[in-house]
């Protein structure tokens, strides 16, 4: 397990149903020595994440070992929240619920850049987390960030509740001008989640 | 924009287009041999997904029983978005002007609005061919004063 350059290791989830954003973004981030993956909607962004339908739907911290390491892996996934507008309430609210950091778009070379520092804390959290689990293991995993767009439309609302009660993070409440449609967050190790 | 003077609308168009310029130059710093026509894919994208959303609003409007006002301020949202992007702003602020009429489910604004979207985005589309021209011939000059040197 070698010491790579510590940007190549960074890996950020870009969430976005606007094609020219997706593009963007990954431009920017591409420049920044990011890797990047974008997807079109909350649902592929979950895909993507290993979540899949039926186990959003089940307490599966009882039920599967397997998934409940997953899940409290994805608990230290940085949220990142971006939009073309700038709604104070709506913005609020996702920080309240554990987004780190709001940008309005268009997005710049400046706003990619505070992205390492939520990378780099929760990359600390995780190389703990892998001494605790797995003393052993050899894999080095991506950090990953992810970041969200809050107007998609499109982005899938699955219903299930995070069941583990060590999450700090709550559901995001995703809010256009329907305040009621919420979005999980995820934590993963050093994964960063990027939507808008 | 009615009744706004010339030089008042002078000095707004020069400010816009100065934004929108600025944001072209954004988008132009991240234009680079791995991804040389970067600029050229994204406003092609914003045109053909913008020429496809305002042909949706005037449909939506000459229907004879419209009254879709959510799915009209769910392309409203995306022509915002990928305008703020492009740095249209013109553009961006007639949709939010057409999303507050929609929002009231005002007809007559909406088709106003549109009007001047359609209009605002002719304007633009000239305005980024002309850049696009400014750049080209620039890149020529700039081939012609520095031509490659294949020599170590």
């Amino acid at each position: 397990m070698g010491m790579a350059a510590a940007e190549a290791q960074f890996h950020v989830l870009a969430v976005d149903d606007s094609l020219i954003d997706r593009k963007l973004i990954e431009r920017l981030l591409k420049t920044s020595s990011y890797q990047v993956t974008t997807v079109d909607s909350g649902s592929k962004a979950l895909e993507f994440l290993g979540w899949h339908d039926n186990d959003m739907c089940t307490k599966q911290e009882l039920i599967s070992p397997k998934i409940n390491q997953e899940s409290s892996n994805l608990r230290n996934i940085p949220v990142v929240i971006m939009s073309s507008e700038n709604v104070p309430s709506r913005i609020n609210r996702c920080l309240e619920e554990g987004a780190e950091e709001f940008f309005l778009k268009p997005v710049r070379l400046a706003d990619v850049n505070k992205l390492k520092p939520h990378m780099m804390k929760a990359k600390g959290k995780n190389v703990q987390k892998n001494e605790e689990h797995s003393p052993n293991s050899e894999e080095e995993e991506a950090e990953i960030e992810v970041e969200i767009n809050l107007e998609s439309p499109s982005q899938a609302q699955p219903q299930a509740s995070q069941t583990n009660s060590n999450s700090k993070r709550k559901s995001v409440e995703e809010g256009r001008l329907s305040p009621d449609r919420t979005r999980p967050r995820y934590n993963a190790n050093g994964l960063t989640v990027m939507s808008s | 924009m009615l009744g706004l003077s010339v030089e008042r609308l002078r000095a707004d168009m020069n400010r816009l287009l100065a934004m929108l310029f600025h944001q072209f130059l954004q988008l132009q710093q991240l234009q680079d041999e791995s991804s040389p026509n970067f600029v050229s894919e994204v406003v092609n994208i914003y045109f053909n997904e913008s020429e496809k959303l305002l042909r949706n609003l005037r449909e939506l409007l000459t229907e004879k029983e419209f009254s879709d006002y959510r799915k009209m301020g769910s392309h409203l949202n995306q022509l915002i978005g990928s305008s703020s992007s492009i740095g249209a702003h013109r553009i961006r602020t007639v949709c939010l002007a057409f999303r507050a009429a929609s929002d009231l489910n005002n007809r007559t604004g909406c088709l106003r609005a549109l009007e001047a979207l359609e209009c605002e985005y002719c304007y633009l589309k000239n305005k980024l061919h002309e850049l696009f021209q400014i750049e080209q011939q620039r890149m020529l000059a700039a081939a012609v004063r520095y031509p490659q040197n294949n020599n170590p």
